[in-house]
Formats: structure tokens, sequence, C-alpha cells
């Protein structure tokens, strides 16, 4: 049956920003209920699509080019977006309600819950999107939405800094997106997936062309969801608020890469060359990530590295072939990884936005609630039997083993990584003793805050069982037995022991690993790339300015009209006879070329 | 016997004597008198031309000669002119060199 | 008129003029310059051209000549002294005038017309003062008058230009 509930889904959020940015904006409070209350009722409306099966959306054209291009304004739902917008709408509205907490005294709280049901709206656009050009619109919404919410302390100049490079980085890889899907355009001749699918048989001959289409379209991912070597914006995306850090990155919008990933997985598992390319750069992202974060010293950039790791994991299992894997990694990341930012932002707001972890400590007995279900977050991040994260990264681990292993050991030890990370910073921020007044006098976080911590703790224990695996099509082969997940969970173990022994009773870190501390130079390594390039190309402007237009042509005219009258001034000699003889000579020529010839 | 050419060649002939003379000459007094002399060779191949065409009736056709009048008339206005002018000069210059006369030079 | 006629004056003429520019004596040039005219007036005859032959002699000889020897003799001009030639002056003048000549040669020599005699007149007496009169007076009557007013300019500009500046 064809519905509009789909479209009520998508525009709610819109309806509710542009009533705030036209009208309320000046009324914060109401601001802040209709923007809940949009998302409230999208929340709704996605849970009853879920509900119903066979369920379409009306399909409105927009560009009709026949046969060029057609590009509908539709709506796909499938299990995949029907279970996404289930996600998306869920911890968003959670998030939403845990801001009017977190943003109780901002005096731009109008502003923020404007960009917020913006970026609602958009990343609805990109879940539900049918087609490529819409999913294109909204991928860059949804970067617009991330600027203008990383940046939302514009004054501070961090944050500002940090907006651009987020947006810019997100650029460049869109960039590499659009003419994959160009590419792929070109080859199947429609934009739309499904049609898109039935005419893939006209290109498979051609893997060289395949290939470089999924990875230009991968390209988009590499930008959206972080990877190496665009991941730099995502630990400096940290400046905005902690809401935001976990709604877009941690829950949503670095997951809509790898949505967009499966959402094309047709495309890009015809090309396997592609797809070992794919496989290998979410392992470096999720090796380095995890190397980086066991040095850092801010709370939420611990986190933030951890979801780079995690979404490391995310593409590898794309790269080996299996959406329903990644996906389901996806749906218990983001419970968990917004259960664990949600934690860190209560911490930070009650010891008044103090995010060094080293002044934090012994908080474990004064901020209760949070401390258990960061735990939670915790033992479900670094894939603690029975909490969901041991599911979904041991279904991505049995993968690896069976397809490249390789990628299997360093996924291992990417496991024992983030168990040693992640204990490091509960050990240090939750146990020993205050190191800082502020810790001293932490409370607890108000209950509007609290409760979504709590709520979320739920799914992250619980999703990762029996049903949720089944509804995402895996099938519980045992094939590799108990080893992988033996493996794994001696991983795990391994880690936490470690953490646990060097970190207990400390009141600073005992380990000084400057590479890991200055996140491998990227950030270095690329300033000095465009600085360079730019000295370059300045240079050869410069050049070319100096040389060639201002000598060349500017001096040049002017020299050549300069130095032609000079010539000519030697002609007026003064002399009445030299007059005469040229006279003579010009009638003689005259004579000669019109008679004589 | 004289055709029309002989007097044509006559006339070019003296008209190359006097612009000979015009440039080769540096007395501004002779540049004047070879002046009129190329007049007078233009005269002469214009009556030659008078002469030579003759309408139906035998006779010339004495538009040419009217212009040999008017040349005459014009020639002597102008010498007349030309030496006022030359006279003015020789009393500012006291010379009439005509390489003397040259300060329009660049 | 006789060949020989025509060539004795034509000689006479180009002789003349030739001397007129050779000649180092202003006054010598002029006195040659007025039998080159009596030449040239002898050939305006030779062709049946009486009214301008004569018309010549009274103005070109009689009265401009005359102004001329005037002028000369008022500015008292001895023999031009000799400065130094300017070689290149000369044979470039030379050049052209002489390049000058050989295409009025060339020109003449493919004329067709150049090469007939001359058509008979109906009548040996040719009444042509009666004639020219006749056309000055109708067809070019507005440039006689132009003439008029040109003399009388000349006139006036001739009597400025040779006033002494008043002290």
């Amino acid at each position: 049956m064809s519905s509009a509930l789909p479209w009520y889904v998508l525009l709610l959020p819109l309806f509710a920003a542009v009533v705030i940015v036209l009208l309320t904006k000046s009324f914060r409070g109401l601001s802040s209920f209709i923007s809940i209350a949009a998302v409230l009722g999208s929340f709704a409306c996605s849970c009853l699509i879920f509900v119903t099966p066979n369920i379409r959306s009306l399909e409105l054209t927009w560009i009709d080019f026949p046969p060029l291009l057609y590009v509908p304004l539709g709506l796909i739902l499938d299990d995949l977006s029907k279970t996404m917008l289930v996600l998306v709408t869920g911890i968003g509205a959670l998030i939403h309600i845990y801001s009017l907490g977190y943003m109780k005294d901002d005096a731009g709280k109008s502003r923020y819950f404007a960009s917020l049901s913006f970026f609602m709206f958009s990343m609805l656009g990109i879940v539900l999107a049918d087609n490529f050009v819409m999913m294109f619109i909204f991928w860059e919404l949804v970067g617009v939405s991330s600027y203008l919410l990383i940046g939302h302390w514009f004054e501070r100049e961090a944050a500002a800094e940090a907006a651009k490079k987020a947006f810019i980085t997100n650029r460049i890889g869109d960039f590499g997106f659009m003419l994959g899907i160009l590419m792929a355009w070109t080859a199947t001749g429609s934009v739309v997936f499904q049609e898109m699918a039935q005419q893939l048989d006209r290109i498979t001959g051609y893997p060289e062309y395949l290939t470089v289409a999924a990875l230009l379209i991968f390209c988009g991912a590499v930008g959206k969801s972080a990877q190496f070597p665009l991941h730099v914006w995502l630990p400096d995306a940290m400046e905005g608020p902690t809401p935001i850090s976990a709604l877009i990155h941690a829950a949503t919008m670095v997951a809509a890469g790898v949505y967009m990933l499966v959402r094309v997985g047709f495309l890009i598992q015809a090309a396997p060359q592609a797809l070992s390319i794919i496989a290998w750069i979410g392992t470096i992202t999720a090796v380095m990530a995890a190397l980086i974060a066991t040095q850092q010293n801010d709370i939420k950039r611990i986190l933030a590295y951890s979801t780079l790791s995690q979404l490391g994991y995310m593409v590898m299992a794309v790269g080996l072939a299996s959406g329903a894997a990644a996906m389901f990694h996806l749906f218990t990341h983001a419970f968990f990884k917004a259960l664990l930012f949600l934690g860190a932002g209560s911490i930070i707001v009650m010891l008044h936005h103090e995010q060094n972890i080293w002044k934090m400590g012994g908080l474990a007995g004064r901020l209760g609630i949070t401390f258990l279900t960061f735990m939670v977050g915790t033992l479900a991040l670094i894939g603690f039997p029975p909490f969901s994260g041991f599911f979904s990264k041991d279904a991505i681990l049995a993968l690896a083993y069976e397809k490249n292993q390789a990628i299997f050991w360093l996924a291992l030890f990417t496991a024992f990584l983030t168990a040693f990370y992640m204990l490091r910073l509960v050990v240090v921020v939750f146990f020993g003793k205050p190191r800082s007044d502020h810790a001293r006098a932490g409370r607890e976080a108000p209950w509007v805050m609290i409760t979504p911590l709590i709520v979320l703790a739920i799914p992250a224990c619980a999703s990762g069982f029996g049903f949720v695996a089944k509804f995402f099509h895996m099938t519980s082969e045992n094939e590799a037995g108990w080893l992988v997940p033996g493996l794994a969970f001696a991983a795990t173990l391994a880690g936490i022991t470690l953490a646990i022994l060097l970190y207990r009773r400390r009141d600073s870190d005992p380990i000084d690993f400057a590479l890991f501390q200055n996140r491998f130079y990227f950030d270095e390594i690329y300033s000095f790339l465009i600085s360079a390039t730019q000295g370059v190309l300045a240079s050869i402007s410069a050049f070319v300015d100096r040389w060639i237009l201002d000598v060349g042509f500017v001096r040049g005219a002017s020299g050549a009209t300069w130095g032609f009258g000079s010539l000519l001034r030697l002609l007026q000699v003064g002399n009445l006879q030299a007059y005469a003889f040229l006279f003579g000579l010009g009638i003689v020529g005259l004579i000669y070329f019109t008679l004589f010839r | 016997m004289v055709t029309l050419g002989h007097y044509l060649i006559v006339s070019g002939l003296l008209f190359t004597i006097g612009f000979a003379g015009v440039l080769l000459r540096r007395n501004i007094i002779i540049i004047f008198m070879s002046l009129e002399l190329m007049l007078n060779a233009a005269n002469l191949s214009l009556v030659a031309f008078s002469r030579f065409r003759l309408n139906p009736a035998g006779i010339p056709s004495y538009n040419a000669q009217v212009f040999v009048f008017f040349i005459i008339t014009v020639a002597a206005a102008e010498v007349a002119v030309g030496l006022a002018i030359i006279v003015a000069l020789y009393r500012a210059r006291q010379t009439t060199h005509v390489e003397d006369v040259s300060s329009l030079k660049f | 008129m006789p060949a020989f006629l025509f060539w004795i004056f034509a000689l006479v003429m180009l002789g003349f003029g030739a001397a007129v520019v050779i000649n180092r004596n202003p006054i010598a040039s002029a006195l040659s310059l007025v039998i080159c005219f009596m030449g040239l007036s002898a050939l305006f005859m030779s062709l049946d051209a009486f009214f301008i032959g004569i018309i010549q002699v009274l103005v070109y000889a009689g009265a401009v000549m005359v102004l001329f020897l005037f002028i000369i003799m008022l500015l008292d001009l001895r023999v031009e002294t000799r400065r130094k030639t300017n070689v290149i002056a000369v044979v470039g003048g030379s050049a052209v005038a002489l390049a000058f000549f050989i295409q009025v040669y060339l020109v003449v020599g493919q004329l067709s017309a150049a090469k007939q005699p001359f058509p008979p007149l109906s009548s040996p007496k040719m009444d042509d003062v009666h004639s020219v009169g006749l056309l000055l007076f109708s067809n070019y009557n507005l440039p006689f008058q132009i003439i008029g007013v040109l003399v009388l300019v000349a006139t006036i500009g001739v009597i400025v230009l040779s006033k002494r500046e008043l002290r």
C-alpha cells in the first residue's frame, strides 16, 4: 500500500526547523519544544512504518529527461531503511531530550534546536533516498548541518576552525563521490538504485571501470565516515556540544557512509579489487585510531578515536562483502556509542566543562548512575559477552577469519587495544582519588540527562541477542566453532588486565608515546602539504603576473608604442628637400603599384 | 611626324627636370623656379590632349585650355605669395639656403 | 607644323629648362627660364592653342619672371656659395626623378593613342580666343569668379606678408 507516512517522517523535522528559524527564534523554550515534538512525531511514524509490511511511499518526479536522466523524489522502504529509520529517530529523540538539560543555559538554544531538526531532516533523507541524486543532495545537507552544529559556539576559534575542517574534508570525499555517481550513471543509464541493480550486468564486463567507480563512490564514505586518510576532522569535531558528538559523530552521520555502502552493495560487490581496498582502508583506520586513542587525555577525544576505530570495523565488514555484518555493528555501535558520549557529557557538565581525564577521578561514587551506564557502554564497546558489542564484533571477526587472515589478526589486535584504552579511561576517570576540585565537587546530573542514559543502556545490553541477529539475516554459523569468539574474549581480557595494572592509582600517564599522542602527525603533514602546494601555485601565479603579464603585455605594449614612435620621429628632419624626396618616392611607388602591377 | 606621344614625352622630360631641380638645388629661389617648370610641363600635356581630342565637328575641346588658363592664373598668384614669403624669410634669417631653415627638426 | 620646328623648340625648351636647374647664378637661371617659356609658348602655338600661347608669354614670361627678377635683385642674391655636396641626397634625388621619367615613358609607350598623328582640324584657322572665352564665361563661370577672388586674396596676402614691423 502506498502511504504518505514516510513523508511525514522526513518532513516533520524540516517543518520544525523552518518554524524555529522564521518564527520562534527568540523564544528558546518554545523552540526546543517544537523540535522535540517533531522528532518524537517522526519516531512514532517510523515505528508505525516498521511494523507495517509491504509499505511503499508515493513517489514524485523531479527531473525527467528521457532517456538521459530520471530523478524522482522517492523514498525507499525496505528492511534496511526501516531499521535505520527507527534507529535514527529513536536515538535522535533521546538526544533531543538530553539536550534540553545539556543546553539549558545556552544563549543560542533556538539556533541549536533548529540546526538539530535540520540535521534530522537531512539524515532521514539519506536513509530514505531511493536514488543517487537525492542521496547526494541530502549527503551535502548533512555536511552543512554538521558544520552548523560543530560550530555552534562559533565565537570560540577552535570550534569555528573545526567546523570548517569538517566541511572541507567532507567536500573532498564528496568530490570523489560525485565522480563515482557520474560513472555509475553513465554505465547503467539510471540513478535509481533498483534500476541500477538491474542494469549492472551491462558493465560487469569492464572490471577496471567498475573498480574505479566503486572506489570513487567509496570516497564519499571515506569523507563522511572519517576513514583514513580523511579522518582528521572527526576528533576536531568534538569542539561541538556533546549531544551533537553523540548524535552526529557517533550514531548517525558517520554511519551514513556505511549505510550508503551497504545500500549500493550491489555495485561494490561486483568489483573485488575495490572490495579488498575498502577492507584494508577500514582495517588501517581501525588500528591507527585505536593506537592513537591509547595516548589521548581528553575524554571526548578518546571516544572520538574509538568511533573512528569502530567505523573502521564497519568498513572492513563492507570490504569483506558482508553488508549485514556492517549494519549489525552499526546498529549496536549507535546505541552504546551514543550512551558513552552522553555519559561523558553528563560528566563534563557536572564538572563544569572539564574534559581532561587526568583532572577527574573517583567519580564512581559521586556520579553513580552515570558510572553504571558508562560501564554498560564500555563493556558493550569492548565486546564483553553478553553485551551487544560482543555479537556484532564477533560477526565481523568471524568474517575476517574466513576471508583474510591478515585482516583478522589486525582486527583482533584492535580489539585488544579497544579494551585497553577504554578501561584506561574508566579507571582514570571513575576510580582512584579525585585529582581536582571540580572532580571533588561533582554531583549527579539532572534527571532530564540521566533518563536517556538509562534508556540507551537497555539496547546496549540487549541488542546483540538472537532475535536481533536473526533480524539482520545473520545465520549463526559456527563454522569456526568457538575459536574466534574465544580469541576475541581473550584479547578483551588481556586489554582489561593490562589497563588496570598500568593505570591503577596513578596521577599521570606512565606511558609517553609521542607518535600516538600527536595523532601520527597527520594534521601537520596535511597542513604542510597544503601550504607547500599553495606556495608553489602562488609562486607560479606571481611569476606569470610579474613576467608575462606585467613585462610582456603591459610594458610590452607601452614599450612597443614608445619604440615605434621613436622610430617615426626620425622621419621629421625639418629639411624641405628631404620631404620633397619622400613625396617623390611615394609618387613613384604609387604609380608603380597602380600601373605596373 | 610628330605624334601625341612626342609631346607627352617632352612634357614628362620637362617635369622631370623641374622635379630634379626641386630635389637637388639648395637655393630657395631656384627651387621655386623649378616648381614653375613642373607646372608648365603639366600645361603642355593638357594642351596636347586638348588638340588631340576633337569633337565630331573637328573642333578641339577647349576645356583643357580653360584648365590651363586657370593653372596659369593660380601659378601666378602662388608665385606672388611665395616670393613674399621668401622675402619675409630672408628678412628674418638673412639666408636663402634651404638647409638653414630646418628648425622643425625633431 | 613641320617636325623639325617642333624639335627645335622642344630642344630649346628642354635645354634652357636644364639650364635653370644647373646654373649657379640666380639671374642666369631666371633668364634661362624666360627663354624656356618662350619655347613652350612656341610649342603651344604648334598645337593650335594660340590664346594659351600668348597668355603664356604675357603672364609667365612677362609678369611672373619679372617678379622673380625683381625679388632676386631685391634680395641681392649673389652666386650661390658652394657647400659640401651631400652625395646621398644627390644620388637619391636623381634616382627618384629618373624613375619617374622612366615610368612616364613606359606609360606613354603603352598608350595606343600616343602613336597616332594629330587628327586634322575642320579649318586651319581656329577662333580659339572666342571659344575659350565663351567656355570661360558660361560653363566655367564659377571657377572664373573664384579665381578672381583668389587673385585678390593673393594680393592682400602679399601686402600683409611684405610689411615691415612697425617700430
